[in-house]
């Protein structure tokens, strides 16, 4: 059956593995991935922990429905305390490996502990092994995946591994699996690193038992045919979120040359259309209809031949408007390049815009810069700080260390600079003329992050009528531009994005980037028909808040406060220059945005410091947190 | 005759196929024991469905010590009686394409039976990778396309 994956506890001090199984009653209250991860995480990680200490825990959950045929059962979470926020770590992974981790009979495995020498972990069909890895430790983040399966001696292994930056233990390293899917945020793989712990592979043959096979077959054929008869599915299908770009500049909603405009001029070549001279054809993650990973072959540059899968939207603003280029093959040398040394594109991307602006306003020491042209645009700067950051080098050092280590280098006055909440980059989105999206990125519990809460389709001026079915309230605004009503629509995503990743289906297709995909109600029916336990919409919503609440317990117990909860200082002073004549000359009112702050924390039941309130604890059934049930 | 035609530049590699006939015919997600199943090149990028090709002149039916292997002309489709095989695995080692399964809890072996004329699969298939319809239209669209590029080189 579908509920009876265990969880592998891993201690790479001393090389033991104990298997256990997971109390229904966690599955209940959590259900799986990010679910299960903000439990676990909360349970075995000390307060004050150090990120890149033997005592960090690092834990990777398969979603409830990874592995099994709903819509893009794809995803897994790996989480630990951050070392790039020090608060709470943790990214979500598509691909196939969460699918195998269940077939090979886990939805968990923590790991803790530091091994002497590089290993990895083969899991296998109910066992758990740690292997010698001294003769993967060097190599890159595709290499690596191909190696273990020429070792393992199956083709089907699905592996998740570190690049270079990882075991560099640069502090935005991630975890990769297949040629571009990543856990990207929040510097999983430099945790990794830390333990020494270069890969975990994974191969199964053990069955998900299905509920009602056959009701589930059939209503998953209506499912499907409803998320693919939308606009957005086939848009996605053609050009992934690469057409985002092409909404966003032409708005100016995007951060160009680190934070100085947002609008890029003459950006022909970022466009989506752009894409069309490499791609080959689109790829899908695991039980995915709709396959929005282009998959393509660099036909010239510096990569010359290499095949390649992606790039994302992220990487577009990265290696694009961020530095100030507008090349596609730039894109795609960049995107090739981070993904094997196992780096967050977007944490790059804005380090180095960053970096770029800092040196036009000569706050960048000499020395540090040395021979790199640091000039807006430069893509071999680019290229050559991607390699730098990856292996720390010079000022890649600084830099590898993430927006607060950075900043703690080159000075207080460089801080204004950087466009960070919690230690950690925001996309390369302008969220000044969005009150919404503003609120989204200040109160995320992982910093600023367009995947935790962000109602997007607040962009779409949808009639308040169609709003309110949606989110559920009467009265709200169908003007993105003003600040009346969105604490809601965020309270509201954020649940259902938690809940979509417990579940480990793909945000892709929930109500994310269109208003007609599937929400509570659908993955209620899929999840009695898929585990057989039964939830209202209602109560998977309140899965969604009480992960949520969970998440935000572990940062207040390392220390987070109000205070963190804020947008970087530029938000405040200075107005958008570019854009349509609605979102030019827009800055976020402060005292509004307080008031958007009280109101988002009176929603959840929060104080006005943003502490959950006993009687809200014990509404959600945190009260008695930690519990150590598993 | 139905066929169950395999266009792979079409496939995306997701895999629910294996998903829903394993669903179907195992009532679990169970790609192991899936009747199609998706071999990949995953650094390529080239992934390739495979499942049984029902021949003509089948030889898993011929090894077979028992004759257990006949076939079904209404669905053109190669069967095995189970009341009739041992699980000796001779027709999983004869078949050419290695799409013969074993199910080692029944001993028994497992291959692709076009769901009885509906597959499964072919429902699941957005990019219609995989169709299922007359074998003779299969080559129709591809003939097709290469006359149209033929047509656009003479014309060049």
């Amino acid at each position: 059956m579908a509920l009876n994956r265990r969880i592998a506890y891993v201690d790479l001090s001393a090389g033991s593995v104990e298997v256990r199984d997971v109390p229904l009653e966690l599955r209940r209250k959590y259900l799986g991935g990010r679910g299960m991860d903000a439990y676990l995480l909360y349970n075995h990680v000390e307060p004050g922990t150090d990120p890149l200490g033997p005592d960090n825990a690092l834990v990777l959950s398969a979603g409830l429905l990874s592995g099994t045929p709903a819509p893009a059962g794809a995803r897994c979470q790996i989480s630990a305390k951050s070392p790039l926020t020090g608060l709470l770590g943790s990214a979500n992974m598509g691909g196939f490996f969460g699918p195998e981790l269940r077939y090979a009979g886990f939805d968990h495995i923590v790991i803790q502990g530091r091994a002497e020498k590089p290993v990895y972990l083969w899991v296998h069909n109910g066992s758990v092994e740690i292997r010698d890895a001294d003769h993967l430790w060097g190599g890159d983040a595709v290499q690596t995946q191909t190696r273990l399966r020429e070792e393992l001696g199956d083709p089907d292994v699905k592996v998740a591994c570190i690049g270079v930056a990882g075991e560099n233990q640069v502090r935005f390293a991630c975890v990769r699996t297949g040629i571009k899917n990543a856990a990207g945020r929040t510097g999983m793989g430099a945790v990794m690193g830390s333990k020494n712990l270069k890969a975990v592979a994974v191969r199964g043959t053990l069955p998900i038992r299905l509920a009602d096979p056959e009701g589930a077959l059939g209503y998953l054929e209506e499912l499907v045919d409803y998320i693919q008869s939308s606009k957005y599915a086939e848009i996605m299908g053609k050009w992934g979120t690469l057409f985002i770009f092409d909404v966003t500049n032409s708005t100016g909603l995007i951060r160009t040359r680190n934070f100085q405009s947002n609008q890029m001029p003459h950006s022909e070549d970022l466009e989506c259309e752009a894409m069309d001279r490499y791609t080959m054809g689109m790829a899908a993650c695991f039980g995915c209809t709709m396959h929005c990973r282009h998959k393509y072959v660099l036909p010239e540059g510096r990569f010359r031949g290499q095949y390649g899968e992606g790039p994302e939207y992220t990487s577009q603003g990265a290696f694009g408007t961020e530095v100030g280029a507008a090349s596609m093959l730039g894109v795609l040398e960049a995107n090739q390049l981070v993904n094997l040394h196992g780096l967050d594109t977007l944490e790059v991307g804005s380090m180095i815009g960053w970096a770029m602006e800092l040196h036009e306003k000569g706050l960048l020491p000499a020395e540090l810069v040395g021979d790199l042209d640091l000039r807006w645009g430069n893509l071999d700067a680019v290229i050559r700080l991607i390699d730098d950051i990856a292996h720390r080098r010079g000022l890649g050092d600084v830099l590898a260390e993430g927006p607060k280590g950075a900043i703690e280098r080159l000075g207080p006055e460089t801080a204004y600079y950087n466009i960070h909440v919690k230690g950690m980059s925001n996309l390369h989105s302008d969220e000044r003329p969005t009150p919404s999206l503003a609120l989204n990125i200040a109160t995320s519990t992982r910093g600023a992050d367009h995947l935790r809460s962000r109602p997007a389709i607040d962009l779409y001026h949808l009639p308040p009528k169609v709003l309110e079915r949606i989110y559920g309230k009467p009265g709200l605004s169908d003007d993105y531009r003003v600040y009346e009503g969105k604490p809601w629509m965020v309270v509201w995503q954020e649940r259902l994005y938690a809940l979509v990743d417990a579940l480990g289906v793909c945000k892709f297709q929930s109500v994310f980037l269109s208003p007609n995909m599937p929400k509570a109600e659908e993955y209620a029916r899929v999840l009695r028909l898929v585990t057989g336990l039964e939830f209202t919409p209602e109560e998977l919503m309140e899965i969604g808040e009480r992960v949520t609440t969970l998440e935000r317990l572990f940062n207040l117990r390392e220390g987070a406060t109000r205070a963190d909860d804020d947008l970087p200082e530029r938000y405040f002073t200075e107005p958008t220059p570019e854009g349509l004549p609605a979102v030019r000359g827009k800055c976020i009112d402060r005292d509004r945005f307080e008031a958007m702050l009280d109101e988002y924390y009176d929603l959840h039941g929060w104080d006005r410091e943003g502490r959950p309130t006993p009687e809200t604890l014990a509404r959600l059934g945190l009260d008695a947190e930690p519990t150590r049930l598993v | 005759m139905k066929i169950l035609a395999v266009d792979e530049k079409r496939c995306t590699g997701c895999r629910l196929c294996e998903l829903v006939c394993s669903v179907r015919h195992e009532g679990a997600a169970d790609p192991a024991r899936a009747r199609i199943q998706i071999v990949k090149w995953e650094e390529e990028g080239v992934y390739l469905p495979m499942a049984c090709r029902q021949c003509e002149d089948a030889p898993c039916a011929a090894v077979c010590p028992v004759n257990a292997i006949g076939r079904d002309p209404e669905l053109g489709r190669v069967t095995t009686d189970h009341d009739l095989c041992i699980g000796c695995r001779a027709c999983v080692s004869a078949c050419p394409f290695g799409v013969l399964g074993f199910h080692e809890d029944r001993g028994k072996t497992f291959r692709c039976d076009l769901c009885h004329g509906d597959p499964t699969c072919v429902k699941f298939c957005e990019t219609r990778a995989l169709r299922y319809e007359e074998g003779d239209r299969v080559v129709a669209g591809r003939r097709r396309a290469a006359a149209a590029r033929f047509r656009q080189a003479v014309a060049e």
